[in-house]
């Protein structure tokens, strides 16, 4: 039997020596999972706008940076719509500027190509983030993805897989009178003979909270933006 | 010169077959329910458990002479989470996409009972090498048990394996459709008790 002194001591000595490890082991890692998580959200932005890796150039952390650059323009708009000058979307301060959204502008040839908008919002076991990208119209979907969440693997997070991204692209998330409806995931599949099908996508089986969550965080999030899009839609009419 | 000793090559091949940790001692269930929609999750889950088991194990049995034993339970604990959070660290630094993959999945590992109980039952007795080799042995049976579970999912619940379309467009067009319930975690109760039967059956287990 050891004394209490010992186990004190042993205690203390394998507290402070399983510390120390974890702790060196996630600073000498730390510098390449925060350049994995910002590649990420990079690539995330670009293949919501409709760019894909390839197999002769693979998305590797340089070259994501280096597409990144070369054509997508980010600008910061408040929530009247306005562009704020000068502001880019790293210096918004989430705490301070509650009402100050990034915006990332894809430019192809000199033209506006589409915009992605982050998303975020509860699904079943937390928060999602993602972006959605919205043609030049400012009406229809180009694309969603999402880059962290801790949905059910095989359940919820079937949100990150390609088929239920490709449901999004061409929806219409406006209504014939211009009212901002967002796009909805149903239960099972879209009917597309029904009139709603411009604004539905199919629903992922044993997700109904998943997809539930991510129609209210989508909407909202759309109506934030609702004021820069509705200047840009009366600009296409007019 | 046989590389491994009969009692070590035990400890190796026993979690195997004829005391695997999931279909014979029923530990882990938990995360054998859910991992194994996809195989190539399943697939990294095993190789995070095998590594986590195997020094978990050897650490343990390092230290069995010195952990009192009063506090012996805790220490195996916070040496097993220790190593759990540094295979998601790695996992997060090297493998970024299968990491937001298997996302919470990862840290449950610390719950996971298999780890725990080779811990107390085994490394707390035996020599470091012998920790190891049972490590082994029982992450490798736990991840059969976990590939084949998400081998029938993903083939019967989403038509595929490892990802690749294994069921011809021709058959749904023929009215064959994916079994929705595979991928639910009841999908996992059948397939695991059908396996259980099965390797009841081909090893003769005595009914108790």
């Amino acid at each position: 039997m050891h004394s209490n002194r010992y186990t004190l001591i042993f205690t203390t000595l394998i507290t402070m020596i399983l510390a120390f490890v974890l702790s060196s082991a996630y600073s000498s890692l730390e510098d390449i999972t925060i350049s994995n998580i910002q590649a990420d959200i990079k690539k995330n932005i670009l293949s919501s706008l409709g760019f894909a890796p390839s197999s002769e150039a693979p998305w590797t952390t340089e070259n994501v940076e280096q597409i990144f650059n070369e054509s997508i323009v980010s600008f910061v708009i408040d929530k009247s719509g306005n562009v704020i000058p000068g502001k880019l979307p790293q210096d918004i301060d989430p705490k301070v500027d509650t009402d100050l959204y990034p915006l990332y502008k894809k430019i192809v040839d000199g033209k506006v190509d589409g915009f992605a908008i982050p998303i975020s919002g509860k699904g079943l076991w937390g928060t999602m983030y993602g972006y959605f990208s919205i043609e030049p119209d400012g009406a229809t979907a180009k694309g969603i993805t999402f880059y962290r969440h801790i949905e059910t693997p095989g359940l919820g997070a079937e949100v990150d897989k390609p088929w239920f991204q490709q449901n999004f692209v061409g929806k219409r998330f406006i209504d014939n009178q211009g009212n901002l409806i967002g796009i909805q995931t149903v239960k099972g599949k879209v009917d597309e003979s029904s009139d709603e099908a411009y604004h539905q996508v199919d629903g992922i089986t044993g997700a109904t909270m998943t997809s539930r969550g991510l129609n209210q965080f989508l909407l909202k999030d759309l109506q934030s933006y609702n004021p820069y899009f509705e200047q840009i839609r009366k600009n296409i009419r007019s | 010169m046989a590389i491994l000793s009969k009692s070590s090559k035990r400890a190796v091949s026993d979690p195997l077959m004829s005391n695997n940790p999931i279909s014979l001692q029923v530990l882990g269930i938990c995360s054998a329910l859910a991992v194994t929609t996809k195989l190539d999750i399943a697939l990294v889950m095993t190789l995070a458990v095998i590594a986590v088991l195997c020094v978990s194990n050897t650490i343990i049995s390092l230290l069995r002479n010195l952990i009192p034993s009063k506090v012996r339970i805790i220490v195996q604990l916070s040496v097993i989470a220790s190593m759990v959070i540094l295979t998601d660290l790695v996992l997060q630094a090297y493998m970024y996409d299968i990491s937001k993959q298997l996302s919470v999945f990862v840290s449950l590992i610390i719950t996971n009972c298999i780890i725990m109980g080779r811990a107390e039952a085994f490394a707390m007795q035996n020599g470091p090498w012998k920790s190891f080799l049972d490590g082994l042995g029982n992450g490798l049976g736990y991840g059969m048990i976990l590939i084949a579970v998400g081998f029938f999912r993903e083939l019967l619940g989403s038509g595929t394996i490892y990802g690749f379309k294994v069921i011809p467009e021709s058959m749904y067009a023929a009215g064959y459709e994916n079994m929705g319930l595979m991928v639910l975690s009841p999908g996992a109760f059948i397939i695991l008790g059908l396996i259980v039967w099965a390797q009841r059956i081909i090893g003769k287990v005595e009914q108790e």
